[in-house]
């Protein structure tokens, strides 16, 4: 990819982060921290090409590593953010 | 990129659903359809990685990886309890930042020349993800209890710094060379997860939420530059998103409770060991207990609950809503008022009382209720400390004077349910407890609470 298009797309992705969590409540902040802590699981699709390209004894072991790293930030994020979020509508509800 | 044109729309897609998903996780009403959206775009973004045309083969590697860790992960999440989310949110966060960092060693060990602007990225991210990896390991032991003291020793900041500039050193030996030593390479990422050590163990229980945010947040940034090293733009987005959006949040949370981020880093408050030498409070500590408590708050007009950590170990937050309720029975107003730093992480108080059933209408911020404390005929304090310390506000020589606190000490009475007479996790004496208008009931939260439950019923 060519540097400047991927400094155009850091450039922009910086600034949307910066704007979705800027007007965010307190009390919406760990759920938050949380969802984007699950967001950047994405890793695993990286991890996964790496362990695909994987050649030898090392690459092989790191690259199984990564991809078992990579899954359990995305399903783990997942589900303590989902659960967290389950009770604001539980409470919602109630009201 | 991918090789294939289906790939490519698919990461677009799961790109765009993972910036919908953050923003709507963004406000209460639609904070859980958020999450299901950015978790469509990430099974989306897996599912198609599987026919990534650079993916030569190991899949049955890959996809004991995936569904071991996935079912690990899967369960423990589930089964833990809501007070112990932050550590495990640690726990995901360094998992994340370990994978980056795996990334960019097999990049570099690869015998694929990259051009420079992706050597140098590789080699970024792999420190950026190693101080991740370990520093949220050393965070996740630190909460959930396994390592307990505050470690120091002398001219740390010297060393760290000697660290860090040997860290730069191989860095840029390795980003200009063509075939990456791998001597240099192993010594390179032994020393950043040393210094993600390093940089954590100083760090007392109180600071903890700010340094997770922080480790998220660099997570995000080595997963943004590793996409680059894979050209794939969804890791390149949803990296920076996380990276600039996981900044922001950390300067929120360290503005929450006044003191600059650096200060959280470097001088180690928190720990009890700062040796700062306060005036003492004045008075003494006068204990009542639980029925005369019950005696005091049932005939009050208007309660107000200050909930604080100490409430998310005793799991008392379901006795205390059926106080709340018990108390509404007979006439009195209550309300709860949440300190943005209350607990281990902003919005963690929320959390849990909205897990006990508290209507979103009773719970008020800092801001919101501050004034209404001298109305207050009884301020209940459970497992809360530093956030109401009335040092905060009078005495200028302590390390928390100028952070907001909530005034309970304006209301008539002030009970603090607390477990035992020491101090908090900044180990500052909290001047309220010696107040003439402050009574300590001693006890566990929830026993407590308990207690407090039966004595009301029979009033």
């Amino acid at each position: 990819m060519e540097g400047f298009v991927a400094l155009y797309i850091f450039m922009l992705a910086g600034f949307t982060g910066y704007e979705v969590i800027s007007k965010v409540p307190v009390i919406l902040h760990t759920p938050m921290m949380s969802g984007s802590n699950f967001i950047h699981g994405i890793v695993l699709v990286g991890a996964m090409v790496a362990l695909g390209q994987a050649e030898g004894f090392w690459q092989l072991l790191i690259g199984f590593v990564a991809v078992f790293l990579a899954a359990g930030n995305a399903v783990g994020g997942y589900v303590v953010t989902e659960r967290m979020l389950e009770m604001f509508k539980s409470s919602k509800e109630s009201k | 990129m991918s090789g294939s044109i289906f790939i490519d729309i698919a990461y677009f897609g799961a790109a765009v659903l993972f910036i919908l998903g953050l923003k709507r996780m963004g406000s209460p009403v639609t904070a859980r359809s958020g999450i299901v959206w950015a978790g469509v775009g990430m099974v989306i973004a897996t599912l198609v990685t599987f026919f990534h045309a650079q993916i030569e083969g190991n899949y049955f590697l890959m996809i004991l990886a995936i569904v071991s860790s996935g079912v690990i992960a899967w369960t423990s999440g589930k089964k833990v309890a809501m007070t112990d989310m932050p550590q495990m949110i640690a726990l995901y966060n360094g998992m994340g930042g370990g994978a980056a960092a795996a990334i960019a060693a097999i990049e570099l060990m690869k015998d694929v020349e990259h051009t420079g602007v992706a050597q140098a990225l590789a080699v970024t991210g792999a420190i950026i993800g190693s101080i991740a990896f370990s520093g949220s390991l050393i965070a996740y032991a630190k909460l959930q209890g396994i390592m307990k003291k505050v470690y120091r020793f002398p001219m740390q900041q010297l060393v760290n710094l000697v660290l860090f500039a040997i860290i730069i050193v191989l860095a840029i030996s390795l980003a200009v060379s063509d075939h990456p030593n791998g001597l240099a390479l192993f010594l390179m990422f032994a020393l950043a997860l040393i210094f993600g050590i390093l940089m954590t163990v100083p760090i007392g229980g109180a600071d903890m939420p700010v340094i997770i945010s922080l480790y998220n947040a660099f997570t995000g940034l080595a997963v943004g530059f590793e996409g680059f090293v894979l050209g794939n733009p969804a890791m390149m987005i949803a990296g920076i998103v996380v990276g600039s959006a996981g900044t922001l949040l950390t300067q929120l949370m360290a503005k929450a409770m006044n003191r600059p981020l650096t200060n959280v880093l470097f001088s180690g408050f928190g720990s009890g060991d700062d040796g700062v030498a306060t005036e003492g409070p004045t008075g003494s500590m006068k204990s009542i207990d639980a029925t005369d408590a019950a005696i005091q708050m049932a005939y009050a007009e208007k309660v107000i609950i200050i909930p604080g950590y100490g409430m998310a170990v005793a799991q008392a937050q379901h006795k205390i809503w059926e106080l709340t309720e018990l108390l509404e029975e007979k006439g009195v107003t209550v309300s709860f008022a949440i300190h943005p730093v209350a607990g281990r992480m902003p919005g963690h108080m929320n959390v849990l009382l909205a897990e006990a059933g508290v209507p979103y209408d009773k719970i008020y911020d800092l801001d919101e209720i501050n004034n209404d404390f001298v109305n207050a005929d009884v301020a209940l304090v459970i497992g809360a400390n530093d956030v109401v310390n009335p040092a905060a506000r009078e005495d200028k020589s302590s390390p928390i004077y100028g952070m907001p606190i909530l005034n309970a000490d304006k209301a008539k009475n002030v009970i603090v349910i607390k477990r035992g007479q020491g101090a908090g996790f900044s180990g500052i004496e909290n001047h309220l407890f010696f107040r003439d208008n402050t009574r300590m009931l001693y006890g566990d939260g929830q026993s407590v609470a308990g207690e407090l439950i039966a004595s009301v019923k029979t009033l």
